[in-house]
């Protein structure tokens, strides 16, 4: 066989000649070297990243890590009571906040443009503006959620303003990738589901929803974890830092959202800063960047196990 | 004059139905045929045997004309075939009658379009009564998501029915000619099932809800010969209970089980240098293949169509 040929035009060519593999993908195979060089890249940058954060913080979490758990901010790192309670319940109720406010309204404001709304010259302002938002620096969130909520109660700062102002930073996210995701429904599905006299409605509850879900829940899950890792609104809506902390670090409260209130990202701002005169708080920073860090990817891994179940559950 | 009964009067929901307008039909008859509703079609259908009295109509896409001069009168229990080489608006004029086309945001529809009397154009004409009447089956299969079971239930379900889900399922699933592949596995998600299955699951799908009118977009595209053959005689059986559109490609199915055959072709639009369906010839299936008026028909019958 190894002297087969082919003989179409008259010459003589062997088989393996014209269906072995000649190396002609070479712009292929380049394109994936590039593609491989960025991901490499990219991990090698965490890798330092949380090496150089572990080396800081390990020996906190190695030595006294249920003390720093459940200690609060002090003003000298060498106090053992020195801890990230308050910081934790903090962003505990900004994820809250963002779960009870930004995901219910994003995700019904996705349902309305992508289902109920005309395409007119309106919506596509309005889509582009939303596009628009979500594109907006954090700062600038920081200094409406002043302005709206701290400045109008006397500069007074809470809980509650931090809170509505990172909702209000993640909806549009929220929004798009919502809107994105329904989107994708596809259209054949839908007819399906009129053509046998569903309406608007069901159509949306038993179709659009839940083919959308998984693509809704990665998006509001990403949204959360930016909310909780977000330091500069907060700092412009005035989280307290340092020993001017007046909360407790527990959950529950009478007057919690309307108190003043710090959160992980804040509580790391603020003990980086003061290692420059306290070396022992760049420890307790690293520390508190792996607990934030150690949540974040939780939370992603939720949305991407949350995401397998629906996408597998749907077919 | 003719009574109206409050079948009609649900399907259009907010239609105020003059009192010497015509259209209705005896709710038994639907059920239990007589004996004229199988009887070979008169020329002048009128009153209960005229479903869809269908006018100088033509759809539009945006500003395209995608079909024109549709005029047919379509009868009650009879199949009536629409054929014709791709693109000439088959599908389009055939989602017409179940105001399919209101979602696709261009389209528009011009001319009559009678439902037993009434325009389904009208605007107070309510689409979702009108598809629960008029069924569908489209041209690709497109289960839901979702089990078998609850493929076929969904019609039922979303009507309101919760009670005798299961021997729905199973009579339709049978009528479909697909109960025997599936009994075992029916709460299998249907993604799961062959082409040619999801096709006769979007069958059962469409017959569950017990419509008056099915409208079935090629629907033996992706079958095998046999299941084609369960289909075409499942139409043959249920059309003593239901008037029946279909469009099919293959002209022996048209010929073998419609009463009446519709051939729609394309012609350039000077206008705008675009290509427009038309109606071409609508007549009994019988004369239409053997001697077809039109010289157009005759030669794609005869396959020297261009
Ligand atoms: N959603 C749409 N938007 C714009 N134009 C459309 C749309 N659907 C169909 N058309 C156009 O309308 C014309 C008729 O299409 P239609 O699908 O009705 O043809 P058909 O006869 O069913 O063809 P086939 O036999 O291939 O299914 C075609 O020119 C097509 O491009
Ligand atoms: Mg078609």
């Amino acid at each position: 066989m190894a002297m087969a040929t082919i003989g179409n035009n008259g010459a003589a060519r062997r088989v393996e000649d014209e269906i072995f593999k000649q190396g002609r993908d070479l712009r292929g195979a380049g394109f994936r070297m590039v593609l491989l060089a960025a991901l490499a890249v990219s991990t090698l940058i965490l890798i330092v990243l949380l090496v150089q954060v572990l080396t800081d913080g390990w020996p906190v979490i190695d030595e006294r890590f249920g003390d720093f758990w459940s200690g609060t901010l002090r003003s000298r790192s060498s106090d053992d009571a020195l801890g990230i309670s308050q910081g934790i319940a903090g962003s505990f109720w900004i994820a809250v906040f963002v779960a009870v406010l930004a995901f219910p309204i994003g995700i019904s404001a996705a349902v309305y443009l992508e289902e109920y709304a005309p395409r007119n010259w309106l919506t596509s302002v309005i889509d582009i503006a939303i596009r628009n938002l979500a594109g907006v620096p954090s700062v600038v969130y920081g200094l409406l959620g002043l302005f709206l909520f701290v400045k109008t109660r006397d500069g007074n700062s809470s809980l509650m303003a931090g809170g509505i102002t990172l909702a209000i930073l993640v909806l549009p996210i929220v929004v798009i990738t919502a809107a994105e995701a329904i989107r994708a429904v596809p259209s054949s599905l839908k007819e399906g589901a009129f053509g046998v006299g569903a309406t608007k409605w069901d159509v949306i509850r038993s179709q659009v929803l839940p083919f959308a879900a998984p693509g809704i829940l990665t998006g509001t899950l990403l949204s959360l974890s930016r909310a909780v890792g977000e330091a500069a609104p907060l700092i412009l809506v005035g989280a307290i830092t340092g020993r001017l902390a007046p909360r407790d670090g527990s959950f529950f409260g009478a007057d919690q959202f309307f108190d003043r209130f710090t959160a992980m990202p804040i509580v790391i701002v603020g003990w980086v800063q003061q290692s420059g005169r306290d070396e022992g708080f760049a420890a307790a920073a690293g520390a508190a960047i792996v607990v934030l860090l150690a949540f974040v990817i939780l939370m992603n891994s939720g949305a991407v196990l949350l995401r397998n179940y629906f996408e597998k559950k749907r077919g | 004059m003719v009574n109206v009964t409050p079948s009609v009067q649900d399907a259009l929901k907010g239609i105020r139905v003059d009192e010497d307008a015509t259209t209705a039909t005896d709710e038994i008859a639907i059920t239990v045929p007589t004996a004229a509703a199988s009887s070979t079609p008169q020329d002048e259908p009128s009153g209960d045997d005229l479903v869809f009295d269908v006018s100088e109509l033509s759809v539009f896409y945006g500003d395209f004309r995608a079909v024109r001069d549709v005029n047919m009168k379509i009868r009650r229990n009879e199949i009536t075939a629409m054929i014709g080489p791709s693109g000439c608006g088959k599908s389009t004029v055939l989602r017409s009658f179940n105001r399919m086309n209101d979602l696709i945001p261009t389209a528009r529809v011009a001319g009559n379009l009678l439902y037993r009397g009434v325009d389904l154009y009208d605007e107070r004409v309510d689409p979702v009564e009108v598809r629960r009447r008029i069924g569908m089956v489209f041209q690709k299969p497109n289960p839901f998501p979702k089990s078998i079971y609850d493929n076929v239930a969904y019609g039922p379900r979303v009507a309101g029915r919760k009670k005798g889900l299961d021997e729905v399922v199973e009579s339709s699933l049978r009528k479909a000619a697909l109960w025997d592949e599936v009994k075992d596995r029916l709460q299998d998600s249907a993604i799961g099932l062959s082409g040619g299955q999801q096709q006769r699951l979007s069958i059962a799908r469409a017959i569950a809800v017990d419509p008056e009118v099915l409208l079935m977009d090629e629907p033996c595209s992706a079958l095998d010969p046999i299941a084609t053959a369960r289909i075409e005689e499942l139409m043959a059986e249920i059309k003593a209970e239901y008037t029946i559109l279909i469009v099919t490609h293959n002209m022996q199915q048209a010929a073998r089980v419609s009463d009446r055959t519709a051939f729609f072709s394309v012609e350039l639009d000077e206008a705008n240098d675009r290509r427009t369906g038309l109606l071409v010839e609508y007549t009994d299936t019988a004369k239409l293949f053997s001697n077809p008026d039109d010289e157009r028909t005759e030669n794609y019958i005869t396959g020297r169509f261009g």
